[in-house]
């Protein structure tokens, strides 16, 4: 079942002409032939979860905006950063009218007047797709004042990024639109009460808002009866790392992870095997070729140890060393992290520095202990998710494979050990 | 602005004596007329017009080479802000350059896929051949969202992948000349790896 990626490779889709031609934006007429509170029912019966990271139901977080007249804004977090994750980016590239119709339908619901799309900075070609097609909507009366006749107005601005993974954060990405360091904020207050100049702001994500057309046309109820009870409709998978067809793939929730990372993006190259797979993003605890039954959803996964996230599957095959993977993964949060809170910047920094350690030949088996109670210490004790999502994986690359990590103590300090021959 | 001349002006310590910078004058902070109106048109798109601040820097960036103490002057100026302020946005994102570079920007991503592809390798080989050109601009750079194309770069702007390292070459070759950078290797042209996406 294609929802998505429903042929969307035809050539031309990107434009309003295509789009209206395979049925676009009647789901918006549908929906503005409707109260707000009924297309807030649909997407409630959708049980439709956020594709972002977090998983949190999109219709629960409309309804937790404030009612009234009160200015509301609708953000559209197309800051797609997390390691592993292109999903986003083939929908702004080739399907952006889809992104818009459900962005303004959204926004019908949630009865915002202003939206913007943040956009990171590093996809230019795609926020040029993206502002060809605003400007396509706009003309057609899309988006502006009265759309279409009907009471709701609706303005919209694409606002690009410059670089920096902590602006995918919800709040970081409020203060960075707001002209300022992308720093998150302590929460609460939610954005659903207070967030872009301190009004209440509805964030979504691409994938989130994208679905939204196809949910309208189908019913809520009738997509909830894809994928499974809690983890309902289709999800775009990003697969990359070791497998011989990295891409984006849509599957149904609930399929065997197996089934992903060997058929469709088929497997390992020859000879090798699954060491350990992100399922979600690098910011997700790794599992090992003994989880690749896991279904894939976001309870499940949540059951393994690890989550969904943004829904990135990085592959990683035996020929690696998981010294390797931890470094990269821990330098990556170093450079990321905003330096707000004190576990993150310091623990992300001293995880960095003890892997080192172990590379140079200088660490002893403790440091693994040490190390775990440093990612133990980050979790859970600051403003945003950053420094856990570097935990998290680190945390579970020390606890699944440390019989490697203390063979690699051991053999490079026996290395630093050995006279530089002459 | 704490800058002298000729300095680069992001490592100079603070001078004590001297009184923060204040908004900048505009009868003494001479702005082109293209870029303010660039950065005007961005004020006008937000509720509060200080929300422009990262596509105004981009906007000087582009005219001035790197968000230098000039640039950031003139921005501040054109937005009614101090300089100080706009540096701490400035220094905070990873595509505002706070120092000189060269004008071909080329971010290789060297985050987890790539590098389990090769990205570390094709890195090494980017900046042996082009690190030390003042054309060039060649940062290891974090996911850039395409690791379908892994290893990939992009190059200003353009996203091509999978490289190999015999790519090198045509690819900087491609640039000098002005031409599209490896065209058949451009993401835009890549199909979705999903059997469905078919037309």
């Amino acid at each position: 079942m294609k929802i998505l990626f429903d042929r969307i490779d035809e050539p031309g889709l990107n434009t309003l002409e295509v789009y209206q031609r395979r049925g676009g934006y009647e789901s918006l007429r549908k929906a503005l032939a409707m109260t707000p509170e009924e297309v807030l029912g649909e997407l409630e019966a959708s049980n439709l979860r956020g594709r972002g990271g977090a998983g949190f139901q999109m219709g629960k977080k409309v309804s937790f905006l404030p009612h009234g007249t009160i200015e509301k804004y609708l953000v559209c977090n197309a800051d797609e950063s997390e390691p592993g994750t292109f999903k986003d980016r083939e929908l702004l590239q080739k399907t952006p009218h889809m992104l818009l119709e459900g962005l303004i339908i959204a926004s019908y619901a949630a009865a915002a007047s202003r939206s913007f799309i943040y956009i990171r900075g590093e996809y230019v070609q795609q926020a040029d797709v993206l502002d060809a097609a605003l400007a396509e909507a706009r003309e057609a009366g899309y988006v502006g004042e009265r759309i279409l006749g009907s009471e709701h107005s609706l303005s919209l601005v694409v606002h690009r990024g410059a670089g920096a993974y902590i602006c995918g954060e919800e709040t970081g990405l409020l203060d960075s639109l707001e002209g300022k360091r992308g720093n998150p904020r302590l929460k609460p207050p939610f954005p659903a009460n207070q967030g872009l100049y301190q009004g209440p702001t509805l964030i979504n994500n691409v994938e989130t808002l994208a679905t939204v057309p196809a949910i309208m046309r189908m019913g809520g109820a009738e997509y909830a009866k894809l994928g499974t009870e809690t983890s309902t409709g289709t999800k775009l998978v990003s697969v990359s790392g070791h497998v011989q067809r990295p891409g984006n793939y849509e599957v149904e929730l609930g399929v065997p992870s197996r089934q992903i990372i060997y058929d469709l993006a088929g497997g390992p190259p020859p000879g090798r095997t699954v060491k350990c797979w992100f399922p979600g993003g690098s910011s997700a605890p790794v599992l090992t070729g003994d989880d690749l039954d896991v279904p894939y959803d976001f309870d499940s996964l949540a059951k393994a140890g690890s989550m969904l996230g943004s829904g990135a599957i990085i592959v990683v095959d035996d020929s690696t060393a998981i010294l390797d993977v931890a470094l990269k993964t821990a330098k990556f949060y170093r450079h990321e992290s905003c330096g707000k809170c004190t576990p993150c910047r310091e623990g992300t920094n001293w995880t960095v520095g003890m892997l080192e350690r172990i590379d140079r030949g200088e660490a002893t088996p403790m440091d693994l202990e040490i190390m775990a109670s440093v990612q133990e210490h980050i979790i859970g004790n600051c403003l945003c998710v950053l420094g856990d999502a570097m935990a998290m994986p680190i945390g579970s690359m020390i606890a699944k494979f440390k019989d490697e990590f203390e063979a690699h103590i051991e053999t490079r300090r026996l290395q630093a050990l050995e006279p530089v021959e002459a | 602005m704490s800058a002298q001349s000729g300095s680069r002006g992001w490592d100079v310590p603070a001078d004590l004596e001297r009184d923060p910078a204040t908004i900048p004058d505009p009868a003494t902070t001479p702005v082109p007329p293209e870029l303010r109106r660039e950065i005007e048109a961005h004020m006008a798109l937000y509720p509060d017009p200080i929300s422009a601040s990262l596509p105004a820097l981009e906007a000087a960036q582009r005219v001035h080479g790197w968000c230098s103490p000039q640039a950031i002057d003139q921005v501040a100026c054109v937005m009614a802000v101090t300089p100080a302020s706009l540096d701490a946005v400035a220094t905070f994102y990873d595509m505002l350059e706070t120092e000189p570079v060269g004008r071909h920007s080329i971010y290789v991503c060297t985050n987890i896929s790539c590098s389990l592809c090769g990205a570390d390798e094709l890195y090494a080989a980017m900046l042996a051949a082009a690190g030390e050109d003042a054309d060039f601009n060649v940062r290891s750079f974090e996911c850039l969202g395409a690791c379908d194309i892994a290893p990939m770069a992009s190059v200003d702007g353009v996203y091509v992948g999978p490289l190999q390292i015999a790519d090198v070459p045509a690819l900087l070759d491609d640039v000098r000349a002005g031409r599209p950078v490896l065209e058949e290797k451009q993401l835009l042209r890549r199909a979705c790896a999903d059997p469905g996406a078919g037309a």
